[in-house]
């Protein structure tokens, strides 16, 4: 089966710290209050490694990369 | 070396909750330099930690790395220092464990950077063989201002979190719910 990356947030840890928006902005932007807008869907191949950094960068651990089962 | 480098990490530390930022210095660039910076600093203090206990001179031995205290050579001195490279190695490995033990007990062992911090300061003025030469005095003073100088900017400021009372208030506000 095949598999594919997304982005999760939990928004009870995120304090709003912005470094996913500046390390992904492909996918993540800020709300006026500094907190993140992940877009929806998979993350594509060649932004995989990225997303990494961005999760890895958190400095709330609020950020995780899922590995769901493709929806088809 | 090893102090220019502890004080520029907690320098970066303070400065990464202030969340400071420009248009050429980019927050994840204060928490990268944080990062890679503490885990240079360790390379650094192994070696100096290394060429220390095997120096002929004083015979050290490897007890006195691990257990304060325990030198006859300098006593109170080498136990400062061993005392700061412990903390320090605790902060890391609790941030390279960050994942498993969570954010708040991480947290609650990062605050121990204000202590590791001092205690290698007064370790390098008692016992550095060059504590008293002008050029250690002008590096060591100029890291303490340095250093003294991002701790003070960080109480003066609070937190760089423009939420940062509301959330305070939230929490308090959860934990008064007499349903809980």
């Amino acid at each position: 089966m095949k598999t594919e990356m997304q982005l999760t947030i939990d928004r009870i840890k995120c304090d709003g710290h912005g470094l996913c928006a500046e390390l992904l902005p492909e996918r993540i932007r800020v709300d006026d209050w500094g907190y993140p807008i992940i877009a929806p869907g998979p993350i594509p191949e060649h932004l995989a490694q990225h997303a990494q950094r961005a999760v890895a960068a958190c400095p709330t651990l609020a950020l995780a990369l899922a590995r769901i089962a493709r929806s088809k | 070396m090893s102090l220019i480098l502890l004080s520029a990490v907690v320098i970066l530390g303070v400065l990464s909750s202030l969340r400071v930022q420009s248009a050429g210095w980019p927050r994840f660039l204060t928490t990268g330099l944080h990062r890679n910076l503490a885990l240079m600093t360790v390379v650094f203090l192994a070696l100096h930690i290394v060429t220390a206990v095997v120096d002929p001179f004083t015979h050290l031995g490897w007890l006195v790395a691990v257990v304060p205290f325990s030198s006859y050579y300098r006593t109170l001195w080498l136990g400062l220092g061993t005392i700061a490279f412990e903390l320090l190695a605790a902060i890391v490995v609790t941030s390279l464990l960050r994942g498993f033990i969570g954010p708040a007990a991480w947290r609650a062992v990062h605050w121990l950077a204000y202590g590791s911090w001092p205690i290698a300061v007064i370790h390098g003025f008692g016992t550095g063989s060059d504590s008293l030469s002008v050029w250690f005095l002008v590096l060591s003073i100029a890291c303490i201002g340095a250093v003294v100088m991002a701790v003070v900017y960080r109480l003066m400021y609070r937190s760089g979190d423009p939420l940062s009372a509301a959330r305070t208030e939230f929490r308090a506000g959860v934990a008064r719910r007499p349903d809980r």
